[in-house]
């Protein structure tokens, strides 16, 4: 399988998702550009963090309206993993394959700090081969991260909550006010997963966390496994 | 040629935590009347048309497509004669 990192100008953690993917998880991966409209050789699409353009408007709604995310679209509604992380995430929501979206952290400030999220649901490729209830330790770097759901039905699926090292969910684990605790969302089948935290910064005991790794290994490996979640 | 003035405001119910910040910040100047401060976006977009309806429609398509997000914000629009104003032709 190959992973694909999408890169808008603006995307600043491209290299840190390759890294992880290609050299810590050893799987292929290539860059996307941004005007590319042909995904035939990609199994799973990364979006990575940054500030597409500039975060001018709202944070990834520029890139919402790239070629690239059209193919995305084609590519997430054949049941083909998507990976959402950050801005990728902002992207994802303002694209409309995630519902809702995330505004301006409820404490104003850029937070840069490690978290730690709870697996809510491992019935994604993201997080197969996690327990539920089971706690990553996740940094996040971010000053629009706060979750807010759609008005009416929440049709998509929490995967991902911030709670404290022992996993209990409360305001002081919240870092910027989201909704419910929400670090985390996918959409109803489960193969479009965006978060806020960065599971790529997190990969490598040098970096006090290999716990991001689970979600690049746990994607190979539904894939190699076949469809059980989609 | 008209102006269309695009006025994009959170949505009621929504927090706004910059308008809760400028609010405590003119209380502290003293203006003490101040009971809430909602933060918005304003646009203003040159329309090289005379055709008002077709304006308001056109902007219209724009704000649900890109300059709002319904999800969070509301949007006004003011169609107005213009004379452009800017210097790239």
């Amino acid at each position: 399988m190959q992973f694909g990192v999408v890169r808008f100008y603006g995307s600043n953690c491209d290299w840190d998702c390759a890294h992880v993917i290609g050299r810590v998880a050893g799987a292929p991966v290539r860059f996307v550009r941004h005007d590319e409209d042909d995904l035939a050789d990609i199994d799973c699409v990364v979006l990575p963090g940054g500030f597409s353009y500039g975060d001018y408007l709202r944070a990834g709604a520029m890139a919402a309206h790239t070629p690239v995310m059209e193919a995305v679209r084609t590519f997430a509604s054949a049941g083909r993993p998507v990976l959402g992380i950050c801005n990728g995430f902002q992207v994802l929501c303002e694209a409309g394959l995630l519902p809702g979206a995330l505004m301006v952290n409820g404490g104003l400030r850029f937070v840069c700090h490690p978290t730690h999220v709870r697996v809510e649901d491992n019935e994604t490729p993201f997080t197969m081969p996690m327990e539920p209830g089971s706690v990553l330790a996740l940094p996040v770097a971010h000053h629009q991260g706060n979750y807010q759901p759609p008005p009416g039905r929440f049709d998509a699926r929490v995967v991902l909550r911030y709670c404290d090292p022992t996993g209990s969910i409360s305001a002081e684990a919240n870092p910027n006010g989201s909704w419910d605790n929400v670090a985390g969302i996918a959409n109803l089948r489960g193969n479009v997963l965006g978060l806020m935290p960065h599971p790529e910064r997190a990969a490598e005991s040098i970096l006090g966390s290999r716990d991001g790794l689970g979600l690049f290994e746990s994607v190979r490996s539904w894939w190699e496994g076949g469809t059980a979640y989609v | 040629m008209l102006r269309a003035s695009v006025y994009v405001t959170l949505r009621p119910g929504i927090l706004d935590p910059q308008g809760e910040t400028i609010r405590a910040s003119l209380q502290r100047l003293g203006h003490a009347e101040v009971e809430a401060v909602r933060v918005g976006k304003y646009l203003e977009l040159d329309l090289r048309t005379e055709d008002r309806n077709a304006a308001e429609q056109s902007v219209t398509r724009m704000c649900d497509a890109l300059l709002a997000n319904p999800v969070i914000e509301d949007y006004a629009i003011e169609i107005m004669d213009g004379e452009s104003t800017c210097s790239l032709e």
